[in-house]
């Protein structure tokens, strides 16, 4: 698929597709040419979608087959054909106190994340606008390099970082009056444990967040602002009535986007916790993991993750239309 | 600007910078206590009571790092894979993203959002099919059969944000050189492909950054002997505990070098994405 392929920009034939622009009567040419199709820009596409469809449609199809089917350890050794078993194992999942317990949980971490990586990441960005050039050089070094620092590299220095007898972070507040931490284990409960996985995740997400969001503050016309402010507006009705507004569809990507990524958290807490996420720590995606993995029902363990799948889509519904829009403007 | 707006800023320039400080020490503190740990002699990074200045310097974590499990192996197998993965996704993503974003046809919106979509789809939801797949093609613990699987993220990644980067590009560009006589592949290969350099480049660093990142497939689909770099970094906790010195270590040679990659492309790649996803 690569040798090939290299060359097929250069054999594409000439013009056929004219731009609409010019003159009136070429852009009603290339209309009708439009209508038809056309067979370069789906033979360029051809690669990449074949591709896709073998490691991504196979296996999404697959997922949703074998969350309707028995598939344990004897069908994975192909000792047993695989059948068929209808909602079953929906039926099980949803029937499950625990699997609701997971989603709330889910939910509720995803949210924290998703709040706190949004307001903190806004904050700073504006923070941004306000400091000196030298402190904003220094800000965006340290978000750089804790944007760029693998995932998992990251979670291992967090551990390092909340270690219960070592851990600096115990040794700082124990140096607070009358506080004693040292040997405080933040794993030893979900909550606290979560709160710090929380942390991590917000300190990976907040630069992008940081980034993008100055990119865009440089967007928003001085004049609107001062001309808020001369009305009598003060800093957060400026803020809420003329930067917001302009930020608005950067921020809509924004959350969306933290959404996915923050629902999606894995890694995270599998390294915490060793490979070995306790109950309390379980999400969606370590509890379907758990469930294929370390229970050997896949089909339980994709049911799951399907109803992940769908939850998220549910939460990211809006975003979705926003998408419909930009294919139709295209 | 009103004067008693420019005074009163510059009164509270200096709450400003101090608030600035606070956010750079801790954003920043996370990394500078890895590379703190991992140069300090490793009876001091068991110290209850730690110095938070750098005390004296030491190479000797490093040594452990190498020594606790092969290390240039799992290196050598990340490359690999991340590099042939930016390839092929390089070269497949460019076609597809120059048919969306240069060529009107019925069902462009359809595959445009299906590759916004398909971004969507968390990676852990796809791990039990995935692991199923490669086992039928007697693909599991084969670097192949990580390559094939990373390219479901790689891939819709690369298209949209080289899409971005085309749609930056003005066409009245392309249009100009046709006009002067050049055919629609010379255009784009004199005009578009100079301009689109950069945000290859960018792309494919930041691209490779992601697939060399990658923890959850390679630890699912590659056998201890065959581990990647991320996962090796997990060889630093045995039943005897955590060796945290040499772990930070471990942890700086894997971050250095992919943070310094992406110092170089990040400014380029935050402009890609937003491109990419706000501009219709």
């Amino acid at each position: 698929m690569s040798a090939a392929d290299t060359t097929t920009p250069t054999k594409v034939p000439p013009p056929r597709q004219v731009p609409p622009a010019p003159p009136a009567a070429a852009g009603r040419a290339s209309g009708t040419k439009r209508s038809g199709g056309g067979a370069v820009p789906w033979a360029l596409l051809a690669p990449c979608l074949l591709i896709l469809a073998v490691v991504l449609g196979y296996p999404l199809v697959r997922l949703v087959t074998l969350s309707f089917q028995k598939f344990g350890q004897s069908q994975l050794w192909g000792f047993q054909p695989a059948e068929s078993v209808g909602f079953d194992n929906f039926a099980k999942v949803l029937g499950d106190g625990e699997f609701w317990t997971v989603v709330v949980r889910t939910v509720v971490f995803a949210a924290a994340c998703v709040v706190f990586t949004m307001v903190i990441g806004m904050l700073i960005a504006l923070l941004l606008q306000r400091v000196s050039g030298w402190v904003k050089t220094l800000i965006n070094i340290a978000l750089v390099a804790s944007w760029g620092m693998p995932i998992i590299v990251a979670t291992t220095v967090f551990k390092w970082l909340f270690d219960s007898d070592y851990g600096i972070f115990n040794a700082l507040l124990s140096k607070l009056p009358g506080v004693d931490m040292i040997g405080h284990n933040w794993f030893a409960s979900g909550p606290e444990g979560l709160a710090v996985i929380t942390l991590l995740v917000v300190w990976g997400a907040v630069p992008f967040v940081v980034i993008t969001l100055s990119a865009g503050l440089t967007q928003v016309p001085k004049e609107l602002e001062e001309a808020a402010r001369l009305d009598g507006a003060g800093a957060w009705g400026v803020f809420r009535y003329v930067t917001l507004p302009i930020l608005k569809p950067i921020v809509v990507m924004l959350t969306t986007l933290s959404v996915i990524w923050d629902m999606g958290v894995f890694p995270q807490v599998f390294v915490m916790r060793g490979g070995h996420p306790e109950a309390e720590f379980q999400l969606l995606t370590t509890y379907s993991y758990d469930r294929a993995f370390v229970v050997n029902d896949y089909a339980q363990g994709s049911a799951i993750a399907l109803l992940t799948v769908l939850l998220l889509l549910g939460v990211i519904g809006v975003y979705m239309r926003q998408m419909l829009k930009i294919g139709e403007v295209e | 600007m009103s004067t008693a707006a420019v005074s009163g800023r510059r009164g509270s320039r200096l709450g400003w910078n101090l608030l600035g400080l606070l956010v750079f020490v801790t954003a920043g503190f996370p990394v500078y206590w890895m590379l703190n740990t991992a140069f300090k002699p490793a009876k001091d990074a068991i110290d209850p009571d730690p110095s938070l200045l750098p005390t004296s310097v030491t190479f000797s974590n490093f040594s452990r790092a190498l020594d606790i499990a092969d290390f240039w192996g799992p290196v050598g197998r990340s490359l690999v894979v991340s590099l042939t993965v930016v390839v092929i996704g390089i070269v497949v993503g460019m076609l597809a993203a120059l048919a969306i974003s240069r060529f009107a046809f019925r069902g462009r919106k359809v595959v445009i959002v299906g590759i916004l979509a398909v971004q969507m789809v968390p990676l852990v939801a796809m791990i039990i099919p995935v692991f199923l797949l490669l086992n039928d093609l007697g693909q599991y613990d084969r670097l192949t059969g990580l390559i094939i699987t990373y390219l479901t993220f790689i891939l819709p990644f690369t298209v949209w944000t080289l899409r971005g980067f085309i749609v930056n590009i003005p066409r009245e560009l392309e249009e100009a050189a046709m006009v002067d006589g050049c055919s629609r592949t010379t255009a784009f290969l004199r005009v578009v492909f100079p301009l689109l350099a950069p945000g290859m480049v960018a792309t494919s660093v930041y691209g490779f950054i992601q697939a060399w990142n990658e923890y959850l497939y390679a630890l699912m689909l590659m056998s201890q002997q065959n581990q990647t770099a991320t996962v090796w970094l997990g060889n630093f906790t045995t039943k005897h505990g955590t060796e945290y010195a040499p772990m930070m270590a471990g942890s700086t040679m894997m971050a250095v070098p992919i943070v310094v990659l992406f110092l170089l492309v990040q400014r380029k790649m935050a402009a890609g994405l937003t491109a990419g996803a706000v501009k219709g």
